[in-house]
């Protein structure tokens, strides 16, 4: 009975308000679970608790041959699906020492950009939604079709395409393929302002956003963080620079950089980004060459030669590394995905602390946190 | 004035009449009671209902779509079949929640916002109750609906909920002061509290283009602290949906539910109501001084017609507005009324009382 008694005073004396966000819930984006300790409207403290959507997938990699595997790491981010495809062959190619044609090299950097603008154009919708502004998901998705069906024409699927694969692509894009995607910038550049009409502008946007969850430069290095969120905190880290595979070595584009490192500029780095990935895109459909080779000779049954590969992309949230150990079978020994949002997540509880759920949703949504690359 | 031609008053005197006539004067009174009732019952479901539809045809138009379109003409039955819906749908009750207060919550806000409505004048001796203190009491009766919500929250048990509940408190308490003061403007102006003398009063011009630049100011405050306290978007934080699933009626569902749904949209109606009628001359048709022949055309149009015409300006002005802004933070919502709307409104009232002290309105 006393110590019954000695319990409820200490939780009177240090009472702790703790909510469940998620794993089902509105603005985790996914079956993600924030453990949030408050004070009145304030967070004391934040856990993520992550694990709810793992399929083991670096585990079923083991017993896949490499073509398979390229389905399975559409399942990651599945919004950045080109890229997640890119890397693993990327990785298979490098240790086969295969060279792809160049007409391959241009076309995965297309798709590759388009899905990143396909991407930022789903990040916006869903921003705006977690800062309650519901016409944004319109506006965004409205404009993300137009992609999805490029991708239809030339892939065969929207979402998940399993596309690119080791030595090449799938098969050959559709006759239209350059035509449809200049009739999309064309058609974006009219679209794009309007997305800073509905919400960049916005003064209730800007004030809930602007020195929100600052992030130094210094935090973004230490926790790992990659892609547009540390790029706003002023951290290079674009590999398509820092490391340029694939057909960014030909181009010459700007990578977006800004040094604030709060919510508004996370935001307006992607912003920017989709702008940039217009002009990458011009680029790279002037430079792309004629023909109809879309892949390169490849063996019937791909052994990767005893060793270890590592090949790391640069997709619509950061840097995805591929390592692979291969024993010399036509499965690898084991393949570990660095995957960015993993890292991206860990850093809510620095910048959370001490500001409002509101601001708790502001911050996650300006991270772009996709829950199935984080559990993989 | 040519808009008495369709002064209902004569039925609604015949309808009296008729009654004590044929009744004891007990039942005759019960009888009148009976009948405001029903019809006002019958009024806010209809309102109700096809505000909701409203809200879904106007908020797919902002957003590129088509809206509902399957159910009926254009959609016209989908907020009925949606009734019917949560009319079969099962009541749960949480086994932790209190259930007096649980079961309690939704009624108090459904008839906070019944008791508001009854005061409206919506044309020419169309008017339920006419106080001579109508706008103090409209302002009285919605806020009781607070209370409601607070109790929602309050016990349900729920986190999220209680958390919507704290927000919708500190929300309505302060917007209520923002409220009443920019009403107060046109208080001052006209000198009564009675809402069918205020629409007498604006029979040459509406108080918004006669009060000049206090009573525009005053409008426009009138219909943010309004939005904010029938906590509408941008000023939903009771029910944030990305922040707290659901805020306050999170644990409701079926009719309940339903109910907490309506009396938002009748506030809405409410708040709108009370703004074309203060600021927007009520069922008052547009009267210039002078022109004699433009007067007369507008008179043609009944005053009913009117009064919804205003109503519906000022409710698409709220959607609007809903649609287009994100949500605003706690902080800032409290900083937006104290540190502005709540001085701009006191430096207001001072500026109009000056006004009229001098005599310096369009009288």
């Amino acid at each position: 009975m006393s110590e019954e008694k000695k319990v409820i005073v200490e939780l009177d004396e240090n009472p702790e308000y703790i909510i469940n966000m998620g794993p089902q819930h509105p603005s985790t984006h996914g079956v993600l679970r924030f453990e949030v300790s408050l004070q009145g409207e304030t967070v004391k403290y934040l856990i993520p608790h992550c694990g709810y959507i793992h399929r083991g997938i670096e585990k079923m990699c083991e017993s896949l041959t490499y073509p398979q595997i390229i389905h399975l790491t559409d399942r990651l981010d599945y919004l950045s699906a080109h890229m997640n495809n890119e890397a693993v062959s990327l990785c298979v190619e490098k240790a086969l020492d295969i060279e792809v044609p160049e007409r391959v090299k241009y076309i995965r950097s297309i798709l590759s950009e388009l899905n990143r603008i396909a991407s930022h154009q789903l990040w916006w919708c869903a921003f705006g939604m977690d800062l309650g502004g519901l016409t944004c998901f319109f506006y965004g998705l409205r404009d993300r079709e137009k992609i999805l069906d490029i991708f239809e024409e030339s892939c065969g699927s929207r979402l998940l395409h399993s596309f690119v694969v080791p030595g090449g692509l799938m098969h050959d894009v559709h006759p239209n393929f350059k035509q449809s995607i200049r009739d999309f910038i064309k058609y974006f550049r009219k679209k794009l302002p309007e997305y800073d009409t509905l919400l960049t502008g916005n003064v209730i946007f800007q004030n809930r956003t602007r020195d929100l969850g600052i992030m130094s430069k210094e935090t973004a290095i230490s926790y790992g963080i990659t892609g547009p969120s540390a790029r706003a905190s002023g951290f290079a880290c674009d590999i398509r620079k820092v490391e340029p595979y694939s057909a960014y070595p030909y181009i010459d584009f700007k990578e977006i950089l800004y040094t604030e490192g709060d919510t508004f500029h996370r935001y307006k780095a992607r912003m920017d980004e989709m702008w940039e990935s217009m002009v990458i895109l011009e680029k790279l459909l002037d430079k792309m060459p004629d023909g109809n080779d879309y892949t390169a000779k490849m063996k019937p049954v791909i052994k990767l030669p005893e060793g270890e590969y590592f090949q790391r992309v640069e997709t619509a949230r950061g840097e995805l590394g591929v390592y692979i150990v291969s024993d010399g079978n036509k499965t690898p020994y084991r393949l570990k995905l660095r995957t960015p949002n993993f890292s991206n997540l860990f850093v809510m509880n620095k910048l959370t602390a001490g500001y409002k759920i509101a601001d708790l949703v502001a911050i996650s949504g300006s991270l772009d946190l996709v829950i199935p690359d984080i559990d993989r | 004035m040519g808009y008495q031609k369709y002064d209902l008053a004569p039925l609604t005197h015949s309808i009296d009449q008729y009654l004590y006539s044929h009744l004891s004067s007990t039942w005759a009174f019960l009888a009148e009671m009976t009948l405001i009732g029903v019809v006002f019952l019958i009024f806010y479901a209809v309102i109700g209902l096809y505000l909701v539809l409203a809200e879904r045809k106007v908020c797919a138009f902002m957003q590129n779509r088509i809206g509902p379109n399957r159910v009926g003409w254009y959609g016209v039955l989908q907020t009925i079949a949606d009734l019917f819906k949560l009319l079969l749908k099962e009541l749960i009750t949480i086994r932790k929640a209190d259930k007096l207060l649980f079961n309690i919550a939704p009624f108090i806000v459904i008839i906070a916002s019944f008791l508001g409505i009854a005061a409206i004048p919506f044309a020419m001796g169309l008017h339920a109750i006419d106080f001579n203190i109508g706008i103090f009491y409209i302002m009285a009766v919605s806020s009781v609906g607070v209370v409601g919500i607070l109790i929602a929250g309050w016990s349900s048990n729920n986190k999220y909920s209680l958390i919507g509940a704290m927000r919708s408190g500190a929300q309505i308490v302060s917007y209520e002061l923002s409220v009443g003061l920019s009403l107060l403007v046109i208080v001052i102006y006209s000198g009564t509290l009675q809402l069918s003398t205020l629409v007498e009063s604006q029979a040459d011009g509406w108080w918004i283009i006669k009060g000049h630049i206090p009573a525009i100011l005053a409008f426009f405050v009138f219909v943010t602290a309004g939005t904010a306290e029938t906590n509408r978007g941008p000023f939903d934080l009771a029910e944030a949906e990305s922040e707290l699933t659901a805020g306050f009626h999170t644990e409701y569902s079926g009719i309940k539910f339903a109910f907490f749904f309506l009396a938002e949209y009748m506030n809405m109606f409410l708040v709108a109501s009370v703004a074309a009628t203060v600021f927007l001359g009520g069922w008052m048709p547009l009267h210039i001084p002078g022109l004699e022949g433009f007067n007369n055309a507008m008179d043609f149009i009944p005053p009913i017609v009117w009064y919804f015409g205003k109503t519906a300006f000022v409710i698409f002005l709220m959607m609007w507005i809903k649609w287009t802004f994100p949500r605003l933070r706690i902080d800032q919502l409290l900083n937006l009324e104290w540190k502005y709307l709540l001085p701009i409104n006191l430096v207001n009232i001072v500026v109009v009382a000056l006004i009229v002290l001098m005599g310096w309105y369009i009288k």
